[in-house]
């Protein structure tokens, strides 16, 4: 495969000095695939893509051993808005979009906080907008009166506002139809596909993350566990059972 | 009733309306405050002492007007930077307590460095502003207060369209939301702290005129805020327009209420009047008017 974009090299993770939330994970993201990390609940999936984003300091946490690269640089030399303009994009877990704020404010914010200028964030909106059509017609709806599915196209919308490189995807699929989930995933795909665009996507539905990604990694009480191809891991059925809790492929 | 009690009646409420506009004034330092940072700043009522003694002591020492006016606003720009740098970075973080006693320790510092930059002394501020009653309709309106609420409103028009129609106030309303996903998406928290400390400053120093020009700028000028505390109770800590509202409605009660019911228990209660009006409202309705209304669907 291609070039290293993204490496987790023996990562430990500690929240406030005393809780230890993971213990030497490693995982390789490589330019312009999409990689999936899986694992049940308190697996430590997101606290591995706060790591990435060096956002673990806001929640008085830190790396207490091993290392994150993005482009051969340790993430915690850069400050998570530097990140963000070096085309390391977080979508958080639970969508966070700003409620009292429209969906169109919910956009453009994401391409604030990459500092473009406003030629770039009209260009950034109609791409948006031609990737999730839906949002055009809520653009004017405040983001908290709007469905699941919508607010996770906005959170990931938000997110491509920013121009990412390489996206740092937190449970797409929470709480969201067998439908919608599809729908997202295969967008992601073709933004995957048409513009290059890396994915490193934490999921609990391994069924439609294993689908899509090419290679995956099962985390478990906050180490790594098994990694692989998706199409390999997708056959083996003790995956599913011991980790998974034997989901099945949605659509 | 008859006419001229009715008239009479009306000119109490305008003129406690007017006053109210310059509550909220005060009211509104807090707010911007309050929905960036989480907290209440104590120090509020500081900056709005140290602006006006700031722009009466260079008054006094024969600074033109527009010049000193000018000179403040930098002042207090530059204040608010220095808060932002020296007080809320190296407490990023930490709880809102931590922040709260920070703010406590603040006014303190500012309220000594004032005095002691430009003395105890009581000033006399004159705007320039008449202040002759003028009658319309057969009321009498005070000329000073129509022209302070004149003044207060254009601020809050300022404002609300700063917050409104530009990139630092969206990301003013974006962290208010959700601070954790605002610096998440890249936005730049201390920038926008320190914008928002600058607008309390010069806040602050509107309110410091106006208050200053009406009650002599000294050190008990820094409790004006105690007037803001009942109108923040009532309309709400995180609201802007809840702060107006509030402080109309407390200025109006309060004037209606010492003369309609002062004189049954004794007279004198327009100064605490409004705390009871704030703790029925903590009674009934916690959030107050217009406070953090979550805007969720289930």
């Amino acid at each position: 495969m291609s070039d290293t974009i993204l490496q987790f090299d023996d990562v430990s993770v500690r929240y406030s000095g005393s809780i230890t939330a993971l213990s030497g994970v490693s995982l390789t993201v490589r330019q312009g695939e999409i990689a999936a990390l899986l694992g049940g609940n308190g697996a430590g999936k997101t606290t591995l893509l706060k790591a990435a984003s060096n956002l673990l300091p806001a929640e008085r946490g830190r790396i207490t051993g091993g290392r994150i690269t993005f482009r051969g640089e340790d993430v915690t030399r850069t400050s998570p808005d530097a990140h963000i303009r070096k085309g390391l994009v977080p979508v958080l877990e639970g969508r966070r979009l700003f409620r009292s704020l429209t969906i169109e404010e919910n956009l453009v914010s994401g391409a604030i906080g990459a500092g473009l200028r406003s030629a770039d964030i009209r260009r950034g909106l109609e791409e948006v907008y031609s990737f999730f059509p839906r949002l055009k017609e809520r653009r004017q709806s405040r983001a908290g009166l709007t469905s699941g599915g919508e607010q996770q196209m906005a959170a990931i919308g938000r997110g491509l506002m920013a121009r990412p490189q390489v996206f740092l995807l937190d449970e797409p699929s929470m709480g969201l139809a067998p439908l919608v989930v599809a729908e997202i995933f295969e967008t992601l795909s073709r933004l995957n596909r048409e513009t290059g665009l890396t994915i490193l996507v934490a999921e609990q539905n391994s069924a439609v993350a294993l689908k899509h990604a090419a290679h995956a990694v099962v985390i478990g009480n906050g180490r790594s566990t098994i990694t692989g191809l998706a199409a390999d891991l997708a056959q083996r059925d003790d995956i599913r059972e011991a980790y998974l809790g034997g989901a099945s492929a949605p659509a | 009733m008859d006419w001229f009690e009715f008239l009479f009646a009306v000119e109490v409420a305008v003129g406690g309306l007017l006053s109210g506009v310059m509550y909220a004034l005060v009211a509104i330092g807090f707010v911007l405050i309050y929905k960036t940072s989480g907290v209440l700043n104590f120090a509020q009522g500081a900056m709005v002492l140290f602006a006006a003694l700031t722009f009466v002591s260079l008054v006094e020492r024969e600074v033109p007007f527009a010049l000193a006016l000018v000179v403040t606003l930098v002042i207090m720009g530059l204040l608010g930077l220095a808060i932002e740098r020296t007080v809320l970075r190296p407490l990023a973080n930490r709880s809102p307590m931590t922040l709260f006693m920070a703010t406590l320790g603040l006014a303190w510092v500012i309220e000594g460095g004032a005095q002691l930059i430009w003395g105890t002394q009581v000033h006399a501020l004159d705007l320039g502003i008449s202040n002759a009653p003028f009658e319309i309709g057969g009321i009498y309106i005070s000329n000073f207060d129509l022209v302070a609420a004149a003044i207060a409103l254009a601020l809050v028009i300022v404002l609300t369209s700063f917050f409104r129609f530009t990139r630092t106030g969206l990301s003013f309303r974006a962290v208010a939301d959700d601070t954790f996903a605002a610096i998440a998406i890249g936005l730049r928290l201390n920038r926008i702290q320190a914008a928002v400390w600058t607008a309390a400053g010069v806040v602050a120093l509107v309110a410091g005129l106006l208050w200053g020009a009406r009650l002599g700028v000294q050190f008990s000028l820094s409790l004006v805020v105690l007037k803001a505390l009942p109108v923040l109770v009532l309309g709400g800590f995180d609201s802007i327009a809840g702060a107006i509202v509030a402080g109309l409605l407390i200025g109006a009660s309060e004037k209606l209420a010492e003369v309609y019911i002062g004189p049954f228990v004794g007279g004198g209660i327009e100064g605490w009047f409004a705390y009871v009006v704030a703790l029925a409202v903590l009674l009934i309705r916690p959030q107050g008017l217009f406070g953090h209304k979550i805007t969720e669907r289930f």
